[in-house]
């Protein structure tokens, strides 16, 4: 009973994660057709702006409670400033491109902003623990939890719903849905699609900052976290359906569960299961779970 | 019009011929300046991790020690056994790349740094699968090759090399000595877990911990063994697991940010209060990390290095000289770059006053082989893989936190000679720890 339930609970705080990191990309899909690997990056920096804020925070000895605001804060400001910067300073010279041409550029991004990063903060990893340790442990089922970890789960739930919300429940929403089913009906709507473009990737880069801001207090900012995630991101929005809100919580979720069930049960697996998982979809489902097949346009 | 044309045509004729001239100009002095520098000095290529995750806990550390070390024995101010200039005389000239990238690029850049760079020598690698790529593409293209820390004891038990050295031990006596100082501080039947990251360096610890337990304390069970992905970050499942096992003893091989992860993550739920630690390489995280290692962790590093290290004016030199210059203490891999330098040097110093001159690649083959030489932390003894794998002395300590002085520090350090936790010439780890150790000698 307890395996069980730590399978549970694991698996959704893992899915949490997951689904924070991946909601940025599939949206960014969703709207511009782009595969944007540069979103690693994203999360990288989110994760480096949120450490370094917390902790120049704490060394200034203000109220601890206040440095979730600050991780935030950082994330937000890193993403927007990157996000926006990108799309206006080089992705809209791509629109129309081929896609494997915008995906090269994404990938050359990512490159760059690696050594970015490399620059600003050096090869020594960042640890700001301060967030995980502040809010205390609950325990489940006989197994302690870090309540940050826990809430986590809630940060996602709220992200997602707020997100689906948006784009289903309001005008604006329901014209950036209008672009993802027919970007050349929409101009012929009126539709800003350009202006619908830009709003779109600044919000995925701050998706994706937000996804590295939050976990920062759990693992160590170091070189590289960006390249571990984008993998794991696009096989969750592979499984989910590319382009699909409900899609990539479904695919994080079943990756989430599929990740500590292989490390409680059958730990040797825990290194493939995600991808496994995503084989198994595409051979059943090939647009993904959630996802729609696009017609070809001849 | 025309006339201005022709003669705009004629000056801009003129100005490219002007740069041709000065680029071919340049491009001899530069030659003759290259080929000058190539004849007199000993070009050393230096691969490490620069970028990617490795880089911090690891590659800077190791590309730090390589230039503070490369520097003195320029200038001839290392202490005694090492005080002369250069490598036989001729100055080291460091050719420093990156080792992260797939195996492939590693390798590329490996063939790169030979035959484009012409380096006379290399010395490198921090992953074992970067070892296990490299060593037959160093065979085939001739090169003196020196890995400086990778841990894999498969390079020189599947094959033997000519070109191909490694200055520092095998993973199998951190895993035995491992195994030892757990039956030495703390006898009696046991129950333990590992958690390891999925690929050579990992599944080789588990292996020879296990086996090294199965022989030592054979009543003693294992209740998991964990596989997380290399520079998995996030080990939440993993913790889980390993609290409801309930085990006495949990062995880690992770490094690096894996390591500091997994112990902030591992105190937030207070495992360490139910099982104690073994972490083969826990000394990098002892001063950076030093509030999250709780009290009683049995730390390694692999071999007598950083706080491990004998007292001795060379090593006195090196932590000294390192932290001045980088601001912070050595670690292990840095004594790790230093040991394969000073080897080389020494090498290169016995060849040259055997020959009278400048010696060959066959001639510092021939002396590196089944060399002993003084490393900063220890002697190190080129006794396995036909002369090519060095074996050095072991050491554990049980940490300890002082939170008056806030000072990290390890007391009981059990110091295992380099026989007690190696194979012997000739026999592979595997069939030496599960055959039961036969001929070790630990007194």
């Amino acid at each position: 009973m307890t395996t069980t339930v730590a399978i549970l609970v694991d698996g959704a705080v893992y899915a949490s994660w997951l689904f924070l990191v991946a909601l940025g990309l599939t949206l960014t899909f969703g709207v511009m057709k782009i595969l944007n690997i540069a979103h690693g990056s994203f999360y990288a920096i989110g994760a480096y702006a949120a450490a370094s804020a917390v902790g120049a925070y704490v060394q200034a000895g203000l109220s601890p409670a206040g440095g979730y605001l600050v991780m935030a804060g950082a994330a937000a400001i890193a993403g927007v400033v990157v996000g926006y910067g990108l799309e206006r300073g080089l992705l809209r010279f791509m629109y129309g491109r081929d896609a494997v041409l915008v995906l090269l550029v994404t990938y050359a991004v990512f490159l760059i902003l690696d050594d970015v990063m490399l620059l600003i903060w050096g090869a020594n990893p960042y640890i700001a623990y301060q967030p995980d340790m502040l809010l205390g442990t609950s325990t489940v089922f006989t197994l302690p939890y870090p309540n940050y970890d826990l809430s986590l789960i809630a940060v996602a739930a709220v992200i997602g719903s707020g997100l689906w919300w948006a784009l289903s429940r309001t005008r604006r929403g329901k014209m950036l849905l209008t672009v993802i089913h027919d970007r050349e009906m929409s101009t012929f709507l009126g539709i800003d699609v350009a202006k619908v473009f830009t709003v779109t990737f600044t919000l995925g880069a701050v998706l994706g900052a937000l996804g590295g801001a939050l976990t920062a207090p759990i693992i160590s900012v170091q070189p590289g976290i960006g390249a571990e995630v984008i993998v794991l991101a696009f096989a969750v929005v592979v499984i989910g359906g590319m382009g699909s809100i409900v899609g990539a919580a479904v695919g994080s979720l079943a990756a989430g569960f599929a990740h500590a069930a292989a490390v409680h049960l059958f730990p040797q697996a825990e290194l493939f299961v995600i991808y496994a998982l995503m084989s198994l979809v595409l051979i059943v489902r090939p647009q993904g779970l959630f996802g729609q097949a696009q017609p070809r346009k001849i | 019009m025309l006339m201005i044309k022709r003669k705009y045509r004629d000056t801009l004729r003129a100005l490219v011929r002007a740069a041709a001239l000065g680029l071919a100009v340049a491009g001899m002095v530069f030659c003759t300046g290259t080929a000058a520098r190539a004849a007199g000095d000993v070009k050393l290529g230096i691969v490490t991790f620069l970028s990617g995750p490795a880089a911090g806990p690891f590659g800077i550390p190791s590309r730090n020690a390589a230039n503070l070390v490369i520097d003195a024995i320029n200038q001839g101010t290392l202490p005694a056994p090492y005080n002369t200039k250069g490598f036989g005389g001729a100055t080291i000239d460091p050719v420093i790349i990156d080792e992260a990238g797939s195996t492939t690029q590693v390798v590329e850049n490996f063939r790169n740094l030979v035959q484009q760079r012409h380096v006379d020598a290399v010395v490198g690698y921090v992953s074992s699968g970067s070892c296990l790529a490299i060593a037959p593409v160093a065979e085939e293209l001739k090169m003196l090759t020196v890995f400086y820390d990778c841990g894999t004891p498969r390079i020189f038990e599947a094959h033997s090399y000519k070109y191909v050295f490694r200055t520092s031990a095998t993973a199998t006596m951190d895993n035995v000595g491992a195994a030892r100082y757990l039956k030495q501080m703390f006898p009696g039947d046991t129950t333990y877990a590992g958690i390891n990251p999925n690929y050579a360096w990992g599944q080789d610890s588990w292996r020879d911990f296990t086996d090294s337990m199965k022989v030592i304390e054979p009543k003693s069970k294992v209740t998991v063994a964990l596989w997380p992905k290399l520079f998995a970050g996030q080990y939440n499942a993993e913790i889980s697991t390993l609290l409801i096992n309930k085990q006495q003893i949990i062995h880690s091989s992770l490094f690096g940010g894996d390591l500091t992860a997994f112990l902030a993550q591992a105190d937030a739920r207070d495992l360490p209060k139910h099982s104690r630690l073994v972490l083969t390489t826990g000394e990098t995280d002892m001063y950076t990390f030093s509030k999250h290692i709780p009290d009683g962790t049995i730390i390694g590093a692999r071999g007598p290095y950083g706080v491990f290290a004998h007292k001795s004016p060379l090593n006195t030199w090196f932590r000294a000289a390192f932290e001045k210059r980088f601001g912070t203490p050595p670690i292990y891999t840095s004594y790790q770059m230093a040991q394969a330098i000073l080897g080389l040097k020494a090498a290169y110093d016995k060849a040259a006053q055997e020959a009278g001159k400048r010696p060959d690649q066959d001639e510092v083959i021939k002396a590196l082989t089944y060399l002993k030489f003084e490393g900063v932390g220890d002697a190190v003894d080129m006794a396995l893989g036909n002369g090519h794998q060095a074996v050095t002395e072991m050491a554990y300590g049980t940490y300890e936190y002082d939170a008056k002085t806030k000072t990290p520090k390890l007391v009981n350090i059990v110091y295992f000679p380099a026989w007690c936790v190696n194979p012997p010439p000739g026999t592979k780890a595997v069939q030496w720890i599960s055959g039961g150790m036969k001929g070790a000698k630990c007194q």
